[in-house]
């Protein structure tokens, strides 16, 4: 009996399922060579009320999760990353990627989250600190996360680029809301699929595809939105956009020099520090 | 006053009133006429503490956010009252003196009403005495349910007379009178003993208000108008959180009674994080920007 393919219907990722867009719009995505790969959600603001929504719901549970926690599950998504290789390689190379730069993605996306998981029950301890007083105090200071982060994926590294964003930020705590590469968003799905069957609780990261123009303007703007994560490599009239509607409620932005997602200084337990409050704390003690 | 019939019970369908609350949930409110109702719905609040846990304190700064709802925006209307107990009343009472916001009190043994009636109605007295415009009494739901009606009428009419110049509200509990055609009879049975509102639920038991119960209530409020001539105010309370069911609420109110209802004088909220919810949403329509609750007070 003859086999008729079944093409894979691309959702977002909010609250840990996949809705479609609450717009009921798509848009579609093409390969390198032009030809229709598939259409993907045409995301609205409204897809960005709800998932800021549900990363807020998601924060509590996420950030009280211990350190040692956090980083069994970025192991977790490690592992099953593995075990989609081949889906990531048809993603990427339909995109462009030769097979060994698909590899080399592949291999640096799952480092990189080996990376931070190693780092979630470490970077209290370097970062953190004791501090001398002059005074009967003991008084130390420790890092919380700061909250939900809007993440606007990079658009040239659809996979790498977005899981080293995703990775730093959860390995410290905090929920994110993605707004995936607009040009490339098939890989942030399959990711999303990856996530899905890691363990993450629900909500604690949320992926929305569509155009930038329309979306970010309603992200930067959001004021239940804490951070917000985005490369060099966005337009100037956006990035001015971006910065001036974060500092309504004064949002830590952090503007993230890359240029290449596989060099070494991509990966840095600053990129978790980013995205943390230092809380110090004076507590009274006898000499 | 109308001696009612008590053996009479209304038949209510309960498919259509499902589904006529499904459609109407659909119309979209937008723009101008959701900032309307926004207001409106802001304009018809019963700020509302009931905790064994309420201090002169809290009661004080939930009549400042009554006054004063989100202080960016001065223009916006003021709640139609404060919903506490009675021991809170003078407290509250004090703290809304000369703007127009009346202090509602909770009574009769609230929320159980599980006490003799001569306290109930004591406590009615009391409440008053301390100056409240606004009188919340829960029905005896043992008896209703039990098929005493007389004794609920009687015990209606009494907190009635109790009440003096204050206004009734008479609280069904909803929640606790199982169906549909129950709520009707004790919607019915309450106007006619003398209720200036009716009222779905204490907060205090789950489920609170829900559409279809308040579209039901609404109806014994529209036939009791045809039948007296008389407008009886509604008040759903507890479970409405956000400005979205608020604005459904409304819908549901102008579609059943028409414009004359949508006014604080006949058509109430029970709530207590509503507030924030719908300030919210006026501020986002305003801005366009998505708004945190960091930004409005707690209580």
């Amino acid at each position: 009996m003859s086999h008729l393919e079944v093409l894979k219907t691309y959702k977002m990722f909010i609250g840990g399922q996949f809705p479609r867009t609450e717009s009921g719009r798509f848009y579609k995505v093409h390969n390198s060579n032009g030809e229709l790969l598939a259409n993907a959600c045409l995301g609205s603001r409204k897809d960005v009320r709800n998932a800021v929504q549900t990363a807020r719901g998601a924060f509590g549970g996420w950030s009280k999760r211990n350190a040692y926690n956090r980083g069994q599950i970025l192991y977790r998504i490690a592992e099953m990353m593995e075990s989609r290789r081949a889906e990531f390689m048809k993603e990427l190379t339909q995109i462009g990627f030769s097979d060994k730069e698909a590899e080399a993605d592949i291999n640096a996306s799952i480092d990189r989250l080996i990376y931070y998981a190693g780092w979630t029950d470490k970077y209290q301890q370097v970062f953190g600190s004791v501090n001398p007083v002059a005074s009967a105090h003991f008084n130390f200071s420790i890092l919380e996360p700061t909250g939900v982060v809007g993440l606007i994926a990079p658009e040239e590294s659809p996979l790498l680029g977005l899981t080293s964003m995703i990775a730093s930020v959860l390995a410290g705590g905090n929920t994110c809301v993605v707004l995936a590469s607009e040009k490339y968003p098939l890989p942030s799905i399959v990711f999303a699929e990856v996530l899905n069957t890691s363990d993450v609780p629900g909500g604690v990261v949320n992926i929305i595809t569509g155009k930038r123009q329309e979306l970010v303007e309603h992200l930067a703007g959001h004021m239940d939105v804490n951070a917000l994560c985005y490369t060099d490599k966005l337009p100037t009239d956006m990035v001015t956009q971006i910065d001036e509607l974060a500092a309504e409620n004064i949002k830590r932005i952090l503007k993230k020099p890359v240029n290449d997602w596989n060099a070494e200084d991509a990966e840095s337990p600053y990129y978790i520090t980013q995205f943390q409050e230092t809380k110090t704390t004076w507590h009274p003690v006898g000499f | 006053m109308n001696y009612p019939d008590f053996s009479v019970t209304v038949p209510i369908d309960h498919v259509a009133v499902e589904e006529r609350v499904a459609r109407l949930n659909k119309r979209s409110i937008k723009k101008e006429s959701k900032i309307f109702a926004l207001k409106l719905a802001l304009s018809m609040m019963d700020l509302t503490t009931l905790e064994g846990k309420d201090s002169e304190g809290k009661v004080i700064q939930l009549c400042q956010k009554a006054k004063m709802p989100y202080g960016p925006m001065p223009d916006l209307p003021t709640v139609a009252a404060v919903c506490v107990y009675p021991t809170m009343v003078r407290t509250a009472k004090n703290a809304v003196k000369g703007t127009g916001i009346n202090v509602a009190s909770v009574a009769t043994a609230f929320p159980s009403g599980m006490a003799p009636l001569s306290v109930r109605i004591d406590d009615t007295k009391y409440a008053v005495d301390e100056g409240a415009d606004e009188v919340d009494m829960v029905i005896s739901r043992g008896a209703f349910l039990s098929g005493d009606f007389q004794q609920v009428f009687d015990e209606i009419a009494a907190i009635k007379e109790a009440c003096g110049p204050a206004h009734l509200k008479v609280i069904l509990e909803t929640g606790e009178l199982l169906t549909y055609e129950n709520v009707r009879k004790a919607s019915d049975i309450a106007m006619d003993a003398g209720a200036d509102f009716i009222k779905t639920s204490t907060g205090k038991i789950s489920p609170a208000a829900t559409q279809p119960v308040t579209l039901v209530m609404l109806e014994a409020i529209r036939d009791y108008y045809y039948k007296t001539g008389k407008m009886i105010g509604m008040k759903p309370a507890g479970g409405i959180r956000t400005a979205k069911q608020a604005i459904q609420y409304l819908v549901l109110v102008k579609e059943t009674l028409g414009a004359a209802w949508l006014d604080k004088d006949y058509f109430r909220f029970g709530a207590s994080s509503l507030a924030n919810d719908v300030l919210m949403q006026i501020v986002k329509q305003t801005t366009g920007q998505y708004q945190s609750p960091d930004y409005f007070s707690v209580d």
